[in-house]
């Protein structure tokens, strides 16, 4: 997961030799549309709902979640960010690092169903920080998990209840993900492998 | 890897920042019900202070607390020191029993940089003589920050006892590096002799430089420290360099009040002005807390820090 979210987070707009898209923007536009109505069917209403994205492009994706879910309901949800960086547990392996935007509504996550959003599921690892933190923070009724990308390896037993697309990939190969919102484009891309 | 936080003139304005930035995300700890982040467990940081101390060793220990590190307090008073032990003695003891980080305070400057050679860990300067007080400049940078916005073009005013003062030194460095204009007031006799080299002004005027600040810090007035008579009379001290209520209605609106504490009431601020509206010296405590968390953080969550000091 941390090659992935590295090349996710840290790298410019795309332009990449050897890069090739596995999703276009309609692609992932259908794919968040499909996932909104999913978390509503289960959840059976907007009203208890929050959508926590893990920074950076997690909580966009989280905002669109949100917006989707506004359109079908005409009412609004909760969203929000937790950053993890705190409870990571692969701190001492590199260099400190700078923490991103936690936001939480005023009333907290307690009895929420807290819907935890992120770009890529890789190892596991970033998840298992996240429920750590969701922890300290209160008592939701139910954690879910939504990604856009799953690209398997799991290094913990962590699974997605509602995923954008099954990306079967080697660990060799890089998974980066560019939201609108940071990379002027939406797009997966697949980069890497054997060549 | 052998990484220290020994003096804000070390800081380049992005290590300022990261700090500063880090500490605001850090602040909404303060506010939740379990107070506590688990990324420096296992982590020893040991408090070492030489001189009497209550706010800044308290808040240290907080801040390495509220990271889920392992605290050590050692006070000079009750143990080996008064025996007659070094120094580096101390430092060796310390390092055999496995400390990650020191956080000095001592009476004489440059201990932290001494101790720094010694040491495997980061060392941590929380005052050091009349030298520098780091971590306090970077709360009084961030207090400022979270009233006022953006420092660049800000203008501070610094007033008093400068010639001991360890904040001031620190202020000025900091301040400058986050493109704040700092002005330091005192009677002549409390200002450095060589100064020319700090990036600030220097006035005797308090009343001329008043309207013109964005923020005013007043500094303590350090009796333990005066061996001399550096001002006629307290009275007549109060008087020209004191903060009142009158001369606080001289300040342009919007302006705050700080204090690093302890404060002398009714010397070099006035009680009404200390429990004033414009004043954050309740504020400067808390930020305190968490601006050393973000020190602590950067300095020894990672392989290395995340922030530069000299070696």
């Amino acid at each position: 997961m941390n090659v992935a979210r590295n090349q996710a987070r840290d790298d410019g707009p795309p332009a990449h030799d050897g890069e090739r898209a596995v999703l276009e923007a309609p692609d992932i536009n259908r794919a968040l549309t499909r996932i909104a109505h999913e978390i509503l069917e289960r959840a059976k209403g907007p009203e208890k709902l929050l959508l926590l994205g893990i920074p950076t492009r997690g909580t966009f994706l989280a905002r669109r979640l949100a917006d989707r879910i506004e359109q079908v309901e005409g009412r609004p949800v909760a969203t929000g960010s937790l950053d993890v960086t705190m409870y990571r547990d692969d701190l001492r392996l590199r260099p400190a690092r700078a923490l991103g935007r936690t936001d939480l509504p005023e009333d907290g996550v307690d009895g929420r169903i807290v819907v935890l959003v992120d770009d890529v599921l890789y190892s596991g690892r970033t998840v298992r920080a996240a429920l750590d933190a969701l922890n300290d923070l209160g008592r939701p009724k139910a954690v879910r998990l939504a990604v856009l990308v799953d690209r398997g390896h799991r290094e913990l037993p962590i699974r997605a209840d509602y995923v954008g697309k099954n990306l079967p990939t080697s660990r060799a190969e890089t998974v980066r993900v560019c939201l609108a919102e940071t990379d002027q484009r939406d797009a997966v891309l697949l980069r890497g492998g054997q060549r | 890897m052998n990484r220290h936080l020994l003096s804000t003139a070390d800081l380049s304005r992005d290590d300022a920042l990261l700090i500063l930035d880090t500490a605001e995300q850090l602040s909404q700890v303060s506010d939740r019900s379990i107070k506590k982040l688990p990324t420096l467990r296992g982590r020893t940081v040991v408090n070492l202070f030489f001189e009497d101390s209550t706010r800044t060793r308290i808040s240290f220990e907080a801040a390495a607390k509220r990271l889920s590190a392992d605290v050590i307090n050692f006070s000079a008073k009750g143990s080996s020191v008064s025996k007659g032990e070094s120094l580096k003695d101390t430092a060796l003891t310390l390092q055999a029993m496995g400390a990650d980080a020191v956080v000095i305070r001592h009476g004489a400057s440059g201990a932290p940089h001494r101790l720094a050679n010694w040491l495997d860990g980061s060392v941590v300067n929380a005052g050091d003589g009349t030298h520098e007080h780091p971590t306090q400049a970077l709360l009084d940078a961030f207090t400022m920050r979270r009233r006022l916005g953006d420092l660049d073009g800000r203008r501070v005013t610094i007033v008093g006892d400068v010639l001991h003062s360890r904040v001031a030194r620190s202020n000025v460095h900091l301040l400058h590096t986050l493109g704040a204009e700092v002005t330091l007031v005192a009677p002549p006799t409390l200002v450095p002799v060589a100064m020319g080299e700090w990036p600030c002004e220097v006035s005797y005027d308090f009343d001329a430089v008043l309207p013109k600040s964005d923020v005013v810090m007043m500094l303590r007035v350090q009796h333990e420290r005066m061996n001399a008579s550096y001002f006629p009379s307290a009275r007549e001290y109060s008087r020209r360099y004191g903060l009142d209520p009158e001369r606080l209605g001289k300040m342009p609106d919007g302006a705050i009040v700080m204090h690093p504490g302890p404060m002398n009431r009714g010397m070099e601020i006035a009680a009404e002005v200390a429990d004033s509206e414009r004043s954050t010296i309740v504020e400067q405590v808390t930020n305190g807390v968490t601006v050393r968390m973000a020190v602590l953080y950067l300095l020894l969550s990672g392989s290395e820090p995340a922030i530069g000091g000299n070696q």
